[in-house]
């Protein structure tokens, strides 16, 4: 009787203490990536390699997500403010919508899809073929040559890809708006431009910066701790996407919660 | 050279090393023979120091590992090849036999560490034209040979392999295996191969040791290798099906 009572519990307790220790391994992995980015030696080449991969080659697929995103907004808010005759508010709450919400997680979201399952493929295939113990007998640090340059590049460049994405996704609710919806195209970017505060640009950056890490830092920490075989690099890039894509959104509210509550 | 005492190691439940007491002499080609899952690699691990003993003593040169400060100095000792030869996908042939030599203490000039690649890469029997090839468009022969230029590239002191005839033809094996051997005796370096190819062992060593659930079993010269009397070695080295080592079949 009384183990019936008592085995949900234990199953339960033993379910937290393996979240909780989950949580204490990602943070000492995150905390021993930073100290490897800004303690020597340094990667250059790898960090270069990895600015073009997490970042260049990634403007084409935040560029299309933006730019539909844009124009799908200003039809829905066009669509929803004609209800009680506020359509002239298209400029501003797409504007408002792309920079401070939409911008940043759509390009996080992207950045969980197409990079952190590339970096977490790419490690833990490395780590099944040897090439991680092979790294640390020819006497280089695997956190320091793999981790720490990808880390750093996601830091830099998911701002900038942030940048880009609202400046697209406004474009995208611009072109709609004037091309479909019959807005006046330099009425549109005035209002547009009036509207926006730096705080909105800041916090749409520092959001770009926050996910830009937490993409990178999931492919590294679920790449390097992969189970053997395909089966474990299959796991280990699920496992890796599925927690990008969960914390970003986790942090996005709780950074908009920081930026913005009153 | 590489001494182990009384090492153990266990992955959860699960024991691997049970007391593993081993010596290598400076200069010496030690083999490590055993079935699968008998503690092979992780013996060679734990000298790496990839993996950490719960228990035991491992001393290289007669310094304690764990008491090695510098450890980038301590791995610039070691080369190796792996099973797989774990190239670098990323990187060209040339770069990765000279990896250690682009980077870290014993970095060269480019053009000095390129030079040192294809010089190696000639050694283990492969032309300058391989050097930029990614690992990928190599056969799997080929592979092994860069690993191994790669495992002597800087010249270290002692070599391991692991598996280094593991999928490779009967007669690429043997030139592997002669390469192995021919290598070791010139660079007078200290060599711990582990195997389960008796063809290997019998090309490649001076002392065999046999690891058998997790301990040493025999351990020996290979000329007395045929005439030892201990079962489980006979039993190995004539890959009898019936005999002390238990099989599943």
């Amino acid at each position: 009787m009384t183990a019936i009572l008592t085995r949900p519990l234990a199953a339960l307790g033993a379910a937290v203490l393996a979240a909780l220790a989950s949580v204490g391994r990602v943070a000492l992995f995150a905390l021993s990536a930073f100290r490897h980015i800004i303690t020597p030696p340094f990667y250059g080449r790898e960090f270069l390699h990895s600015l073009m991969t997490v970042g260049y080659l990634s403007l084409p697929v935040v560029g299309l997500t933006a730019i539909f995103t844009g124009g799908a907004l200003a039809l829905q808010i066009y669509a929803g403010g004609s209800r009680f005759s506020a359509e002239q508010v298209v400029p501003q709450i797409v504007a408002l919508g792309v920079v401070r919400e939409l911008g940043p997680v759509m390009v996080g979201l992207m950045m969980a899809a197409r990079v952190t399952s590339s970096i977490a493929a790419e490690i833990a295939t490395m780590k099944v073929t040897e090439q991680i113990d092979a790294l640390v007998t020819l006497s280089t640090d695997p956190m320091k040559y793999l981790t720490a340059p990808r880390v750093f590049a996601g830091l830099v460049t998911v701002p900038l890809l942030v940048a880009v994405g609202d400046t697209i996704g406004v474009f995208g609710g611009w072109f709609v708006s004037t091309q479909s919806l019959g807005f006046n195209p330099a009425t549109y970017l005035k209002n547009t431009v009036d509207f926006l505060e730096a705080s909105d640009i800041i916090s749409s950056l520092v959001k770009g910066a926050a996910f830009g890490v937490i993409a990178t830092l999931m492919g590294c920490y679920f790449g390097m701790n992969s189970g053997r075989g395909a089966q474990g690099v299959g796991r280990a890039t699920k496992s890796s996407v599925v927690a990008a894509a969960v914390l970003i959104l986790a942090a996005n509210f709780l950074l908009t919660q920081a930026f913005f509550s009153t | 050279m590489i001494s182990l005492e009384n090492v153990h190691k266990a992955f959860g439940s699960k024991e691997i090393l049970r007391g593993v007491d081993l010596n290598v002499a400076r200069g010496e080609s030690c083999v490590i023979i055993g079935g699968s899952g008998t503690g092979k690699s992780v013996t060679l691990k734990c000298i790496l120091g990839l993996i950490t003993p719960d228990q035991g003593t491992i001393k290289v040169g007669g310094e304690d590992i764990t008491a090695t400060g510098d450890r980038d100095a301590f791995l610039a000792r070691f080369g190796m090849l792996f099973q797989g030869a774990a190239l670098f996908d990323s990187l060209p042939v040339w770069q990765n036999v000279a990896f250690r030599l682009l980077r870290g203490s014993l970095k060269r000039p480019k053009a000095e560490a390129r030079e040192i690649a294809i010089e190696k890469l000639r050694r283990v029997g492969l032309g300058p034209d391989v050097a930029d090839l990614f690992p990928a468009e190599l056969s799997g022969g080929m592979q092994k040979r860069v690993g191994l230029a790669r495992a002597i590239a800087a010249d270290p002191e002692i070599i391991f392999f692991d598996e280094p005839t593991t999928g490779l033809d009967p007669i690429m094996a043997g030139v592997i295996n002669e390469l192995i051997r021919e290598i070791v005796v010139e660079m007078g370096a200290t060599a711990v191969t582990i195997t389960h190819d008796m063809t290997s062992v019998r090309a490649i060593a001076d002392k065999v040791a046999m690891l058998h659930r997790g301990k040493i079993r025999w351990f020996g010269p290979v000329a007395e290798m045929d005439s030892a009397d201990d079962p489980y070695l006979k039993q190995f080295i004539t890959g009898s099906a019936e005999g002390p080592i238990e099989t599943l079949r």
